[in-house]
């Protein structure tokens, strides 16, 4: 029996792996191969997907991209056992992209079956909620506190204050909700591990369960994401029938179950509070804060509301203990940190490591550059929300309270990139745009703010008073970023300024400070 | 492909049912409703607000909040274009016209004959393999010309 693995990761279907897998499976009864296909998560080189892996006495040796229509040719070629092809990239493992990375989280992703919880435990999986079972709450709390983890959605509070607030809170009953509505352009980490390893997801639900007394999970999932949300189902199916989930968490006293409910195409249900009224079945607006949703969250009831990475960074946190963790990555922002990279990318993918990497380490030398061939330009990092980072910028290191510092932040770790032919009053006009399209309507800046803005951005692309009207784009961004209720309407201004400030040739060749006078 | 149906107020009764028992029902079944018939018929709205005792002006609001639930009949297959920053950056603004030109209308419109109805998307989460693209469940990375082509053809089927 030859164990080959073909992702159902979406990069890998959306390049033909479910075509790929049929053909081969075909093959395998055609001529008696003994194949034994497995549909794994993607190892995150996506650039490489679909990336087919075969189980030799060697070690799993890679090919890729594979394309439909290949796979006679590739077995002819004696690729089963190993061999010599113009797409054999080797072992993962060796590869420099995959070498320079500290998986933590994202371990098992790529290398287990996803729906196989044999083979997540034999990986150790659920290690970290058998702990957890074990020391209870508190000690639970104390750990995800000291292990220094902070929230991946971008906002990056404390997940262990956040737990520890929930499990003091009173309530007929609480909740763990898991923040799936991964929206920004350039970001899926979130789908990568629901897809690859999503009983780590659960496990990580779970713990967060046993933590604060919680025993209903829901996954609130965007409906771009039909893979994840086929995956998730299934997983969560599976572990309800090996006890995993349900009235007797892993044969303890705990009752904990996950539901994962689609979202219907709203960007700002991504924003944790409209994402509750979504839940409730509303309209996803924003709500004012206090009360918190750790207090009150979901119909009122005290809530965790996580981003997916938060959560299935817990598991090995449990099992290996914080300290391994802390002592990951720079200043305050500890642990590892799952870098997309996207856009105009030669090596497009995921990329996990601690914390301090520069801008530049990561384009340059882990991303190569743009896929064009052209020089880079600009980088968003962060999502439509992020700020434009100009290569002057590439020394900053990968933290939280660095990107603060250059009006920029990190959001959820995607970094798109573009080369030089991008238009960056153009990309202004978009995230106003994209803010008009997106807002809930529920507070004033962001409504109206973002139209006015759309079209005060297309005045100076029509060369109607370039400088007035950016200095007035100036006036609003700073409403916009003071007045706005949340992140939306609050966090457009940081590409809209960016691309302003670090590009102002591209604004009529008026820097900003001289127009504004 | 994508349901499309004539209301019928016994299968929107019996998807009500099917939902009742979650806690905040509203969005699964407005999926089921819109999954079924192609969209969501004012007389549902109706049904649905009797069954979970809100007025109508309740759930119409929640209908039209989201880009996912529509109002009235649309395309055979929905054709998604994904607009977000990534994508741009790969060349999707280019693609997107082709695609306009290629169905011969502009996103958010269905062509006359009412097979296909053309959408942007912000984002599949296919940004490594940009750009994208979704026909009805169907993901599609690396779009190109060829690729474009072979698309539309598979919609008008």
């Amino acid at each position: 029996m030859t164990k080959l693995f073909i992702p159902l990761d979406s990069f890998a279907v959306a390049c033909g792996a479910d075509a790929i897998a049929e053909e081969f499976a075909q093959l395998n009864t055609d001529r008696g191969l003994s194949l034994e296909i497995v549909r794994n998560g993607s190892r995150g080189m996506a650039w490489l997907e679909p990336m087919i892996e075969v189980e030799t006495p060697d070690g799993r040796i890679a090919y890729g991209p594979i394309e439909p229509g290949e796979a006679d040719a590739l077995v002819d070629a004696g690729i089963l056992s190993g061999a010599g092809h113009p797409k054999r990239i080797g072992k993962v493992e060796d590869h420099p992209f995959f070498a320079r990375q500290t998986r933590h989280t994202f371990k098992r992703c790529g290398v287990t079956d996803p729906l196989s919880l044999d083979d997540y435990r034999a990986h150790g999986g659920l290690k970290g909620l058998e702990r957890a079972i074990g020391i209870g709450p508190q000690a639970i709390v104390a750990e995800v506190t000291q292990s220094g983890l902070r929230g991946r959605g971008g906002a990056g509070f404390p997940t262990g204050i956040k737990w520890k607030t929930v499990a003091e809170a009173k309530g007929a009953r609480k909740y763990i909700v898991a923040n799936a509505d991964e929206g920004d352009s350039g970001t899926f980490a979130d789908r990568m591990i629901m897809e690859g390893d999503p009983f780590c997801l659960i496990e990580g639900m779970a713990i967060a369960g046993v933590a604060t007394g919680a025993t209903k999970g829901y996954i609130y999932l965007r409906s771009e994401y039909p893979v994840a949300i086929d995956v998730m189902r299934e997983a969560i199916s599976r572990a309800h029938q090996a006890s995993v989930l349900g009235t007797s968490v892993m044969g303890s006293s705990r009752v904990f179950d996950i539901e994962v409910r689609v979202g219907a195409g709203a960007y700002v249900c991504g924003e944790e509070t409209s994402l509750l009224d979504s839940l409730e079945g509303k309209r996803g607006q924003v709500r004012f804060k206090p009360p918190l949703p750790a207090i009150q969250g979901l119909f009122g009831m005290p809530t965790v509301i996580n981003n997916v990475i938060s959560l299935a960074s817990t598991p090995e946190i449990l099992a290996a203990g914080a300290e391994g963790y802390k002592e990951l990555g720079m200043g305050r922002s500890r642990g590892t940190i799952p870098i997309q990279l996207g856009g105009n990318v030669k090596h497009g993918g995921l990329f996990e490591v601690p914390f301090g990497m520069t801008l530049g380490e990561i384009v340059n030398e882990v991303a190569g550059g743009t896929a064009s061939g052209r020089p880079v330009r600009a980088v968003q990092v962060g999502g439509p929300l992020g700020a434009y980072f100009p290569v002057s910028l590439f020394d900053t290191p990968f933290d939280y309270e660095a990107f603060a510092a250059r009006d920029g932040l990190i959001g959820h770790a995607g970094i798109v990139i573009f080369d030089d032919t991008v238009d960056m009053l153009g990309q202004a006009r978009f995230a106003f745009e994209f803010c008009a399209i997106e807002s809930c309507g529920k507070c004033t800046p962001c409504r109206v703010g973002a139209v006015r803005g759309y079209e005060t951005v297309k005045k100076i692309i029509d060369g109607e008073k370039p400088a007035e009207n950016l200095a007035l784009v100036e006036d609003l961004c700073n409403t916009m970023k003071f007045g706005s209720l949340c992140a939306l309407g609050g966090f457009t201004p940081y590409p809209v300024m960016s691309a302003i400030r670090h590009f102002p040739e591209d604004f009529h060749g008026t820097p900003m400070g001289v127009a504004a006078e | 492909m994508v349901s499309q149906a004539r209301y019928d107020e016994g299968e929107v009764a019996e998807i009500i049912a099917d939902h009742a028992g979650l806690e905040g029902p509203m969005l699964p079944i407005l999926h089921g409703i819109q999954e079924r018939f192609g969209h969501v018929p004012e007389a549902a709205v109706r049904q649905i607000a009797a069954a979970l005792n809100l007025t109508r002006a309740e759930v119409h609001g929640v209908v039209t909040f989201y880009h996912d639930f529509h109002k009235e009949p649309r395309g055979r297959h929905v054709l998604k274009v994904c607009r977000a920053e990534a994508c741009q950056a790969a060349g999707s603004d280019a693609i997107a016209d082709a695609i306009e030109r290629a169905l011969g209308v502009k996103f958010g419109e269905t062509t006359d004959d009412g097979q296909i109805t053309l959408e942007a998307v912000y984002c599949l989460g296919l940004c490594a393999t940009a750009p994208s693209a979704m026909l009805d469940r169907r993901i599609v990375g690396r779009m190109n010309e060829a690729k474009i082509g072979a698309l539309v053809e598979e919609a008008r089927l």
